[in-house]
């Protein structure tokens, strides 16, 4: 039967016998369908109790598995390795981020940048018996930010993250924007204040790592410029909104 | 040991929607969850939530009374019918809640939400945004459970639940991060673990949903009620058995065989490809078994090419996305190789309407739970109203108890003593010299979940289906890890959870094999027909420690309103 070798990043922080990280090396049974979380599964189960990593729905829709596979952001679960075309499937965990073990990273930071922008429709007024009216113009503006899931590779792969460690980063922008963009949403100066300053959208220096690293596709980017041009005007012209 | 009035175990629907009811009322609540919430397997739901809002033209004379019938019906009358009318009634409070609260429904020209037609439905009743309705139901829960700033305990596998006198005072969970188990007390917990497809083979569910909730509760006494309804979505992806959403029928989706054959028509005439979803499996399987398959082979066609490009761009952008990455396949050029896979536990912990369980101080509320509202089978679409109906349900029930209550604490010594035996079990599983791989163990008890207790079923296959689990329970005990590092112990979690997962498996085989009658999902060849006289009741199941497989007993279904006819569609 056909192999192929994954080359693994291993490292146990809290372990004192496993000072730094190293490269490890498996050789997996292949299969035209393999995908590289099948892989991982296929090590883990078989011949390495102790690697470690997330997994969930493997249906690319939970965001567990971003981790950077032949020197690109991808998701374990939707990468082939058989699209990979290559001998050797090289598997990190996201760069830049602390590390738990081997393939998992420390996701606080990730998830408290998320919460600091409020990420939740604020509104002013009493709610509607029914629903609040969106039209589909309105409704069609939350088509690309809601698709998000938080998996972190904008994250890992902005450069400004990476020099400012208290940059809020692209998801967190981007789920800002989707809240901001909302024509139900009546946040007036509630969210403003968390993203308009300089660790937050001046700090996208477009340099688009996050649209090119987003395993969805979407583009943070835009919803960052988007957002910049709405806290000038309001700086600008005192809009509310 | 950490103290909070009530734990959640679950971060999915359920679970996020009783934390956010327990906090509104002013209770100290906490989410434990396997995975980050955002994670949950709700997320991966597609088609929609059913609600009579009677938005769509169509439906303006719907109701809930009719979304009622239509459950009870599809349920074939085993479900209660106090719980399904609860349910539909209070869908329509909790579909508006959920669009207050930001949810991105797809909407109608005038603003209002859109519903399509579901399998199963009279009306056009399923809200939906796009094909990835769980997804922005799950977020906006999440973000709500933010807002309130409940305390989210992330990536704790709960292991165990301390129970204290036939009450339960908190669970026993292993930091996956930190390393360790750690005692979390409260005087009531919910359990909303989801569901335990991971027990098949051939699951459409995440790779967590392995009957978790479900194992603690029965371990603990609490009986499992229903198990031998197993839902098979009519559409899994052929290689990967992932979700291709029922939605793409409901946007008009064709089901077709090898001769190009709509071969509905012969099953459901009025219906066609949205009857309800055990008997469009049922056809499906039967066209595969009897050579009608694609090429002869084992999957037929979802042919979505005549709902143009547009259509499916703006409906459907999901489904296409999974079929392109998973399946090689874009549906707008080409038909979609599919075959039934299981997909849903219509069976669960026995609760009654508020969530409660007959243990005092535990709830359930979700998957996990059977209410119940689903009977025999769940109509789709009513799977994430159950979520939120039931988890606000349990959410404020625990609140009441806990309101009643005298104050006294937890108690310690149990709490530590549950902590005991966890890290005893798995010094047990690491002195262990395994000469049995828990991961063949495990794919083989699936298989033979796929094999023996799939869409049809008889006695003689049952039975040597029970066979091979009783044997496979006793491999299990020779298992031995093989690492035993402190964090994110992979090895660790996923052998502890096969002793839950072959219990839970033991549960719907010997409910199934019990069951000598034909309703709903548990199709029996030998025994066709619906049998009311003896089987319109309830299964019980009680764990047996040292018994060959759970003691069953049963409980009689509330009717109502509904007199149990034939089902025709």
């Amino acid at each position: 039967m056909p192999e192929i070798t994954f080359r693994i990043r291993r490292h146990d922080p809290r372990d004192k016998t496993d000072p730094e990280p190293r490269w490890e090396e498996f050789k997996v049974l292949y299969e035209s369908t393999l995908t590289v979380l099948e892989g991982l599964f296929y090590i883990q189960e078989k011949l390495d109790g102790s690697l470690s990593f997330r997994y969930c729905c493997r249906a690319s829709v939970c965001g567990s598995c971003a981790m950077y596979i032949n020197g690109a952001y991808r998701l374990a679960c939707q990468t082939n390795v058989k699209h990979l075309d290559s001998e050797i499937v090289t598997v990190a965990p996201l760069p830049h981020l602390p590390l738990v073990k081997d393939l998992v990273c420390d996701m606080d930071d990730f998830f408290a940048k998320y919460e600091y922008i409020k990420p939740w429709l604020i509104r002013n007024s009493p709610d509607p018996e029914k629903e609040i009216p969106q039209p589909p113009k309105e409704r069609k503006k939350l088509d690309m930010p809601i698709d998000c899931i938080l998996c972190g590779a904008c994250y890992s792969s902005c450069p400004s993250v990476w020099g400012e460690e208290n940059y809020l980063g692209p998801a967190a922008l981007l789920k800002a924007f989707r809240f901001e963009v909302d024509s139900r949403d009546q946040a007036r100066k509630e969210r403003l204040p968390r993203f308009d300053n300089e660790r937050g959208v001046y700090r996208c220096h477009t340099i688009m790592n996050c649209v090119e690293a987003c395993p969805k596709e979407l583009n943070p980017t835009e919803g960052i410029q988007w957002l910049k041009k709405a806290a000038v005007r309001r700086r600008l012209f005192g809009r509310l909104k | 040991m950490i103290h909070h009035d009530l734990i959640v175990v679950g971060g999915g629907l359920a679970g996020l929607r009783a934390a956010v009811e327990a906090k509104q009322l002013g209770v100290d609540v906490a989410v434990l969850s396997q995975v980050h919430p955002c994670r949950s397997h709700s997320g991966a739901a597609q088609g929609g939530i059913n609600a009579a809002l009677a938005n769509d033209p169509g439906s303006a004379d719907d109701s809930w009374e009719k979304h009622a019938f239509d459950t009870v019906k599809g349920g074939d009358y085993l479900g209660d019918q106090d719980a399904v009318m609860q349910m539909t009634q209070d869908a329509i409070r909790v579909i508006y809640e959920m669009d207050h609260w930001g949810c991105p429904f797809s909407r109608y020209e005038d603003g209002r939400i859109a519903q399509r037609p579901f399998g199963g439905a009279g009306y056009p009743r399923c809200c939906y945004g796009a094909d990835k309705t769980g997804h922005y139901l799950l977020h906006t829960l999440v973000e709500q459970a933010y807002r309130l700033e409940i305390k989210l305990y992330v990536e704790q596998y709960v292991a165990k639940l301390i129970v204290h006198e036939g009450e339960c005072h908190g669970v026993v969970a292993y930091d996956m991060i930190r390393g360790g188990f750690e005692a979390y007390v409260g005087r009531a917990v919910v359990i909303a673990t989801g569901g335990a497809g991971r027990t098949y083979s051939n699951s459409t569910n995440a790779l967590i949903n392995t009957g978790g909730g479900m194992a603690l509760a029965y371990h603990a006494g609490v009986p499992l009620k229903d198990m031998e309804f197993v839902q098979f979505h009519p559409t899994g992806l052929y290689s990967t058995n992932i979700l291709m959403t029922e939605g793409a029928r409901g946007e008009g989706g064709y089901l077709v065989n090898d001769s190009g054959e709509r071969f509905m028509e012969r099953y459901a005439p009025k219906f066609m490809e949205l009857a309800p979803r055990d008997i469009t499996a049922r056809s499906i399987q039967t066209e595969i078994n009897e050579g009608r398959g694609i090429g002869g082979g084992g999957y037929v066609h979802l042919d979505l090419r005549h709902l143009g490009a547009e259509r499916i761009l703006e409906r459907l952008p999901g489904i296409r996305d999974l079929a392109i990455h998973f399946e090689g396949v874009d549906p707008i050029e080409e038909p979609i190789p599919i075959v039934p896979s299981q997909h849903y536990s219509m069976g669960g912990i026995d609760t009654n309407v508020e969530g409660a369980t007959p243990m005092p101080g535990l709830y359930a509320a979700g998957e996990c739970a059977c209410v119940s509202v689903h009977g025999a089978n769940r109509l789709g679409g009513n799977s994430l109203l159950e979520t939120i109906v039931f988890g606000r349900r349990a959410g404020a029930e625990a609140a009441r108890f806990l309101e009643g209550l005298d104050h006294r604490p937890p108690n310690a010594q149990s709490a530590f003593g549950a902590v005991r035996a966890m890290e005893s079990r798995v010094e047990e599983l690491a002195a262990a010299l395994g000469s049995e791989n828990a991961y063949a163990v495990r794919a083989e008890m699936a298989d033979v979940m796929k094999e023996h207790f799939g869409v049809f079923r008889d006695e003689a296959t049952m039975k040597a289906g029970v066979d091979k689990l009783l044997a496979i329970r006793q491999r299990a005990a020779g298992i031995g890890l093989r690492w035993i590092g402190s964090v994110f112990n992979l090895d660790m979690i996923r052998t502890v959870e096969l002793e839950g997962m072959i219990d839970v498996a033991l549960a719907i085989a010997v409910a199934a094999l019990a069951r000598t009658e034909s309703r709903g999902a548990h199709f029996r060849t030998d025994y066709c027909e619906r049998d009311d006289a003896n089987w319109l009741k309830h299964t019980l199941a009680y764990y047996e420690p040292d018994a060959a497989g759970p003691r069953l007993d049963s409980k009689a279904v509330t009717l109502g309103a509904f007199e149990p006819q034939e089902r025709k569609y």
